[in-house]
Parts: structure tokens; C-alpha cells; sequence
């Protein structure tokens, strides 16, 4: 589904992201965590075609899209949930829902996303700047939806999100990945990262220092004193 | 002064207002979607009069003139946009300075085709008389205005507020780069802008020959205004494009005929005083 391969990403002169190799697979999860300031919204940013890699190659269902802009790779079948939700403040929740339905066919309608976040549909008609934070994220996640994607990026989607809320978004990724969805999660959140993931690196300085499956990551405390600040 | 004074001013600074609108509500969508502080937007202006006083000359058709210079200079936009400002992605300052040298370019062209001498393009009879309601007189010509700015300005928002395709653009100003992230083709929206930002300006331009007429420095003598509007109403917002370009008439339509000798303090003084009180303009947002 998608692949990196050396991937080299700068921001002028800074060297964030030095070679990172990973791959997601069809239905798979794959989950990469580490502190903040590693370069993990930077890979989402490269991948989504945000911020492209001055070297590598990234390529996703078999075509080299390194370089593609945001809309084609979008139309080709990734979706981003991003750091932050940035949904479209000055459009309604509709809004925000209908100008990323691209005609690709597929199993998500607007019935399906309000079935699925029943909380949207009560706010269809308000502006998203007057959301919460949680329906904010609703919102990203829905909006994400919306374009049918095979491969979901999603960054942080529990930031700032009260406990419940988390539980909520950690049953929507239980539930994507069920459809057989591929999903790339940046998750800060560990045991709701670690419940889903098929697979799991770590991030530090630009680099994969550490890949394992969850269950060995779990046990693992030198790895996640180290590199994640848990004890 | 009488009642008749101010309701006749109010109507003149209406029917300027109006004017500016078509002027205007492109610049600010063209910022909005863009980031592109068109500066050559003032030439589109002129040389939609120009093109129009020339169609006029052959045809001896007004409507001919307001399509055409509208078509002329929707080209002309498109063709900045796509093959100038679209090699610049992101570079606000590298975009403003080419957009200054088009108006340059723009502006010896037009000496160089029309010449410096003023002209005026021919109204056709239908719009031209006055309207009277006892001693108050209404140039017909300036209801006309107003009645184009009025449709247009409704569309406009029909469009922007009430359709999918609104929605996209407003998706794009809100936030450029998520826009495309969501699949949003945002090239093709800023193509779309430009034409119909430079479409509208050479509108204004046409209907503007008719009762100010076109010269050479029309394009620099009406960009100050233009800039006003879209500063007070906010960046790539239409309403306040709107609210903006009545507001600037109006002030500028009163400041001349009260203070003739303070005319731009009273179009610069009130700019700078919502400036201050509201950095976003009335209807912008950071």
C-alpha cells in the first residue's frame, strides 16, 4: 500500500526526517511513536505531500508519489486526519463534510460518517469553529472519511481530548481497522497505539531507532524509558 | 445644508460604492484563495475601459464592450496567474513586485495603443437622463451602477454561500494547504478566481468609461481605493467586500464635497483608525 524508502525531508536547513524506511500494508496498522519535536508530524507532512522529501521516494498502491500534489495523492486514495483537526473553520459541519466528497466511489456516504459520529448530524448546520474540541476531531476524522480512502494517515488524533473522547476515537480505529482499512497512526496516547497496531516504530531525531510488534514493545521497558519517557 | 444635499451626495457615494465593489470583491477573493497582493488589479480596471472604448469605436455596441473587456481581461489574469505567479508558490514578496511590473507593463501598453489622451465611451440612450423626485435629480446612469453591483454582488454570494463549489473556495481560504489535503484541486480554484477577479475589474472598468471615463493613471488612481476597501472589510471576505466599498464611497463621496481639501485624510483616517481597533478589517479573521 505504501511504501518509504530513505526518505530525507528538510524544512530550509533543518534536517528533520534522516532516511526513514517503513512500509504499510493492505488492512494493516502500523503505528509510529516518540517524544515531541522527533519528526513525527513531519513524516505525516511528507507522506500527504505537505511538505515533499528532498530525497527518498515514497510510493503508495505502486506509483512513485513523491512529488504529487496533496489533491492527487488524496484522489488516488490517502486521507489525512492532521495534527491539530484543522477543519474548515468558516464552513459548517456539512461543509466540511461535503467539499471532501470526490466522486470516488466507495463505502463512506454522509449518512455513513453521521452514523458513525451521530454527534455531527446534531451540529450539521454550525460553523465548525464553534465545536469542541472532541467534535473538532469528529469532524477531521469524518472529513477524512468522506474522500473513501484505503490508506488513513492520522496525527494524534487524541491530542488534547478528555479520557472519554479518547475511548471514543480508540472504538472509530477499532472499528476502521475492522473494515480493513491501512492506517498510519501518530499516536502520543501508548496503550490506545499500542491496542490497535499491527506494527510499531520509534521515532527519534528523524530516525527509526526501534521497530517491533505491540506485544514486545509492552514488555520492552528499556525501549520505552528510553525513548518514550514511560516507565 | 439642505436634506436635498445630503440624500444627493448618499446617492453618489452609493453609485461610487458601487463601483468599487466590482472592483474590489476580485482583489480580496483573489487574496484570500492566493495570498497575492494583485497590484496590477487597478490595470485590469483600465484596460477594460480601454478595450471597451475600442469595441464601442467598431460596434457602436455597449453591451459588446462590457463582454468584451470583461473576456479580454479575464484572459489576461488567467495568463498572469498560470504562467507568472504560479511559479512562485508561497513567495508573497516575489509575487507583489511581479504583480507591480505587470501594472508597469500594463500601463505603457495602453499610452502606446490609446494614446494619453483622456476619452469617454458613449453611454447608450436608455441609460442616459435624469430621474427626478421633486428636486432631487438621478443621473440614470449611476442607478445602473448600482443595480449591477447589486445583482453581481448577489450572485457572488449565492455562489460563495449557498454551493458546494462556494464551500471548496471558502475551504481554500480558510486554509490552503488542508484544502488540497482533502482533495480539493486549489490550482483550478485559483485559476477560476483570477479570471473572474480580473473579469469583474475590467467590468468596473467599462461601466466606469462611461461617467468617469478612461486616461492614462486610471489604473494607480483607483488601486488606493480598491486596497482600502479590502483593508476595512477583511482579506477574502465578501461581505466585507461589500460593507467595505459602500463605507469607502460613501466617506470618499462626503469627504470631497465637505472638506474638498482633506479628501484623502477622510479616506485614509478611518482605514487607519479600524485598523487599529481590528487588524482583520470588520469581517476578516487571522
Amino acid at each position: 500500500m505504501l511504501e518509504l524508502a530513505d526518505v530525507h525531508t528538510y524544512y530550509g536547513e533543518s534536517h528533520v526526517l534522516q532516511g526513514i524506511t517503513l512500509g504499510v500494508g493492505p488492512s494493516e496498522v502500523v503505528t509510529i511513536l516518540g517524544r515531541n519535536g522527533m519528526g513525527k508530524t513531519t513524516l505525516m507532512r511528507s507522506v500527504i505531500g505537505f511538505t515533499p522529501p528532498r530525497r527518498g521516494r515514497v510510493s503508495f498502491k505502486g506509483d512513485d508519489v513523491t512529488r504529487w500534489p496533496s489533491f492527487r495523492l488524496v484522489a488516488r486514495g490517502m486521507a489525512l486526519v492532521p495534527q491539530g483537526r484543522r477543519v474548515f473553520p468558516s464552513l459548517t459541519v456539512k461543509e466540511n463534510l461535503d467539499v471532501a466528497r470526490h466522486g470516488r466511489g466507495g463505502r463512506w456516504t454522509l449518512a455513513r460518517v453521521l452514523e458513525l459520529f451521530p454527534r455531527l448530524g446534531e451540529r450539521a448546520r454550525n460553523r465548525a469553529n464553534n465545536l469542541s474540541g472532541g467534535e473538532q476531531q469528529m469532524l477531521a476524522i469524518g472529513r477524512a472519511l468522506m474522500t473513501n480512502p484505503d490508506l488513513l494517515l492520522m496525527d494524534e488524533p487524541t491530542e488534547g481530548l478528555a479520557p472519554l473522547l479518547v475511548r471514543e476515537v480508540g472504538r472509530v480505529l477499532g472499528e476502521l481497522k475492522r473494515e480493513g482499512l491501512s492506517i498510519l497512526l501518530v499516536e502520543q496516547n501508548l496503550s490506545l497505539a499500542l491496542s490497535v497496531a499491527d506494527r510499531v516504530h520509534i521515532l527519534s531525531r528523524g530516525q527509526i531507532v526501534h521497530s517491533c510488534g505491540p506485544g514486545e514493545l509492552r514488555s520492552n521497558e528499556e525501549v520505552k524509558s528510553r525513548y518514550l519517557g514511560v516507565a | 445644508m439642505s436634506g436635498e444635499f445630503w440624500i444627493t451626495q448618499a446617492f453618489n457615494g452609493l453609485s461610487y460604492g458601487a463601483l468599487l465593489f466590482l472592483l474590489a470583491s476580485g482583489l480580496s477573493l483573489i487574496f484570500g484563495v492566493m495570498r497575492i497582493v494583485n497590484m496590477a488589479h487597478g490595470s485590469y480596471f483600465m484596460l477594460g475601459g480601454y478595450v471597451g472604448l475600442s469595441v464601442v469605436w467598431r460596434t457602436g455596441s455597449f453591451a459588446a464592450a462590457l463582454l468584451a473587456g470583461a473576456l479580454a481581461l479575464a484572459l489576461v489574469g488567467v495568463g498572469m496567474e498560470r504562467f507568472f505567479l504560479r511559479r512562485l508558490p508561497g513567495q508573497t514578496l516575489g509575487q507583489a513586485l511581479m504583480t507591480i511590473g505587470f501594472a508597469l507593463i500594463f500601463q505603457d501598453l495602453a499610452l502606446l495603443i490609446w494614446g494619453g489622451d483622456p476619452y469617454s465611451i458613449p453611454v447608450p440612450a436608455t441609460l442616459q437622463g435624469v430621474l427626478t423626485a421633486g428636486a432631487l435629480r438621478f443621473p440614470v446612469y449611476r442607478i445602473f451602477i448600482v443595480v449591477v453591483a447589486v445583482v453581481i454582488g448577489a450572485a457572488l454570494w449565492l455562489i460563495l454561500d449557498r454551493t458546494r463549489v462556494g464551500a471548496m473556495l471558502r475551504a481554500a481560504v480558510d486554509d490552503r494547504e488542508m484544502a488540497q489535503g482533502v482533495g480539493i484541486h486549489v490550482p483550478r480554484i485559483s485559476f477560476a478566481v483570477f479570471a473572474l477577479g480580473a473579469a469583474l475589474a475590467a467590468l468596473g472598468g467599462v461601466i466606469g468609461a462611461g461617467f468617469l471615463g478612461v486616461y492614462p493613471g486610471a489604473d494607480f488612481e483607483v488601486l488606493p481605493y480598491a486596497f482600502v476597501v479590502v483593508i476595512v472589510g477583511g482579506l477574502g471576505s465578501l461581505p466585507g467586500a461589500m460593507v467595505g466599498s459602500l463605507l469607502v464611497g460613501l466617506l470618499d463621496n462626503f469627504g470631497k464635497a465637505l472638506f474638498p481639501e482633506l479628501s484623502y485624510f477622510t479616506l485614509f483616517a478611518p482605514m487607519a483608525l479600524i485598523l487599529a481597533l481590528k487588524p482583520t478589517g470588520l469581517f476578516g479573521r487571522a
